[in-house]
């Protein structure tokens, strides 16, 4: 309990934090629209049979992982630059457990994107979403958004020892809003593709959140999603604890 | 005389090596060189997937689109930069000529948005299986470097705001994001509705990327000097009224005290 009150209270935090900084809060919102208006009027134009609603549903989840590939990378970084990693390494809670609200926040801006890029698609495209199943449509957003968190997380751990640790996250940007299966079939990619697409939890998201709206079955890709995302946090716990012991064995915690 | 082509040329390099002390090849590399290839493979799967265009619409127009991004951020960090070294102030007060200290530091900004572009182009067509004529690579060189000095143009108005905005990576992301909707890079201009097409022959890149496509089709230099001359146009345009915009705002943030406000 005492666990779940401290995940959602340093939640609420880093989220007041997240919603009041220039560049998540605003440029990390506005920023997949335009991505998203340009494949609007791509798909428009086009004479594929695939429709304006499942550009709709591909552009409202690359906008959720924009919000958590961009600056989740970054997360430990920031807290070395505020000079806070050190007391945030040495609280009695672990670390991993201390860093997860961090991108549980930005993962948690990626719902205002969804909602904002179906709603630009709705009023400025004339694209009408019907979605056929909204309870499971539901659950796929909070297990995309929970399985998005691991693997921010895994990223910021990951990265803490690259001094330029937001470029990484810019990096992975495009190249999981191509291989993730929100605007382009995975079909149309090459076949030696497939499993790095089958190892991301975006690809189940994306798939869970497409068969909720129009109709399809999402559970099974919900549960691959969510066990994804949970296989990242396990290999973030293990990832933190060599970091953080190589980390203090340099004496290279406060890096910068 | 002397004076000013020393403020142009040592001035604007120093201040590009002062202000991109940072930019190392871990940083550059994925940035400038990995990211543009991943957008012109996103955008052309993306048309795959609509069924719309070539392999080499979007090669072009996103290897010359993606030049935005180094030309609207380092002018920008042209003023944030300097501000965040607490240089700016100093350099406002010096009695430099400001035509010369303002687009010296373009130079160097010019150079590296043609080389980004340049080479996208060039591995994105490797990649994707374009080819282009022989004949047409000198030309399509020329036009890489027009797009990227006509951007760097509307880049000095973004280095204007700068000096009102404090968030200038968030103007710098807003602005590429317009130019990849408006130009045509991923959407045919006839595609787009009326006011946007319009709005498009304003912009940088609109006229280049055409050029380049043409080229690429096979047409000569000379079929596409308008275009070029538009393009050149636009940015003399752009750059002209940053120049304007830049003295107002000097003179604005000597007035309010607001030039170290960061």
């Amino acid at each position: 309990m005492k666990t779940i009150r401290f995940v959602a209270v340093s939640w609420l935090l880093q989220f007041k934090m997240i919603m009041r900084s220039p560049f998540d809060g605003i440029g990390n919102v506005l920023y997949p629209l335009f991505f998203a208006t340009t494949a609007f009027f791509v798909f428009r134009a086009g004479d594929s049979p695939r429709t304006l609603i499942y550009a709709s549903l591909g552009a409202a989840v690359m906008g959720m992982w924009s919000s958590v590939s961009t600056s989740a990378g970054s997360a430990m970084q920031r807290e070395r630059w505020w000079g806070t990693l050190e007391l945030l390494v040495v609280a009695p809670r672990h670390f991993v457990l201390v860093l997860l609200p961090s991108t549980l926040g930005l993962a948690s801006v990626g719902i205002y994107n969804l909602v904002a890029t179906l709603l630009w698609g709705r009023f400025a495209f004339g694209i009408d979403l019907t979605i056929e199943h909204p309870f499971l449509f539901a659950l796929a957003v909070v297990v995309t958004v929970l399985s998005f968190a691991g693997l921010g997380l895994l990223f910021a751990v990951s990265f803490v020892r690259f001094r330029a640790a937001w470029v990484l996250g810019n990096f992975f940007e495009y190249p999981v809003w191509l291989i993730g299966g929100f605007l382009v079939p995975l079909a149309l990619l090459p076949a030696w593709v497939h499993p790095i697409s089958w190892v991301l939890a975006p690809t189940w998201g994306m798939s869970a959140i497409r068969g909720a709206a129009l109709g399809g079955h999402p559970l099974r890709d919900a549960l691959v999603c969510l066990g994804l995302g949970a296989a990242y946090v396990a290999v973030a716990v293990l990832v933190s604890q060599r970091v953080l012991r190589a980390a203090r064995e340099r004496g290279t915690l406060s890096l910068t | 005389m002397i004076v000013a082509a020393r403020i142009f040329f040592v001035g604007g390099l120093t201040s590009f090596r002062a202000n991109w002390y940072w930019l190392t090849p871990w940083i550059y590399i994925p940035t400038m060189l990995i990211a543009p290839l991943f957008q012109i493979l996103l955008f052309a799967y993306i048309g795959k997937s609509a069924g719309l265009e070539s392999n080499e619409f979007y090669l072009i127009g996103n290897a010359l689109q993606y030049a935005s991004i180094p030309c609207l951020f380092a002018m920008a960090q042209m003023i944030g930069g300097e501000r965040f070294q607490n240089t700016l102030s100093a350099i406002l007060v010096s009695p430099a000529p400001r035509i010369p200290l303002f687009f010296g530091r373009s130079l160097p900004v010019i150079l590296n948005g043609a080389f980004v572009a340049g080479f996208s182009l060039a591995v994105g067509a490797l990649i994707l299986g374009v080819r282009f004529p022989a004949g047409s690579i000198a030309p399509l060189a020329l036009v890489v470097l027009i797009a990227a000095l006509s951007c760097t143009g509307l880049g000095l108005v973004n280095a204007a705001l700068s000096l009102r905005i404090r968030e200038n990576a968030v103007l710098s992301n807003v602005i590429f994001g317009f130019l990849l909707i408006f130009t045509g890079a991923n959407v045919p201009l006839d595609a787009l509705p009326g006011w946007m097409s319009t709005l498009a022959q304003g912009l940088p890149f609109t006229h280049a990327i055409e050029a380049a496509r043409q080229l690429a089709a096979g047409a000569s230099l000379g079929d596409v000097a308008d275009l070029l001359g538009a393009e050149v146009l636009v940015g003399a345009i752009y750059g002209v009224f940053g120049y304007l915009l830049l003295r107002w705002f000097e003179v604005l943030g000597r007035k309010h005290a607001s030039l170290e406000r960061s």
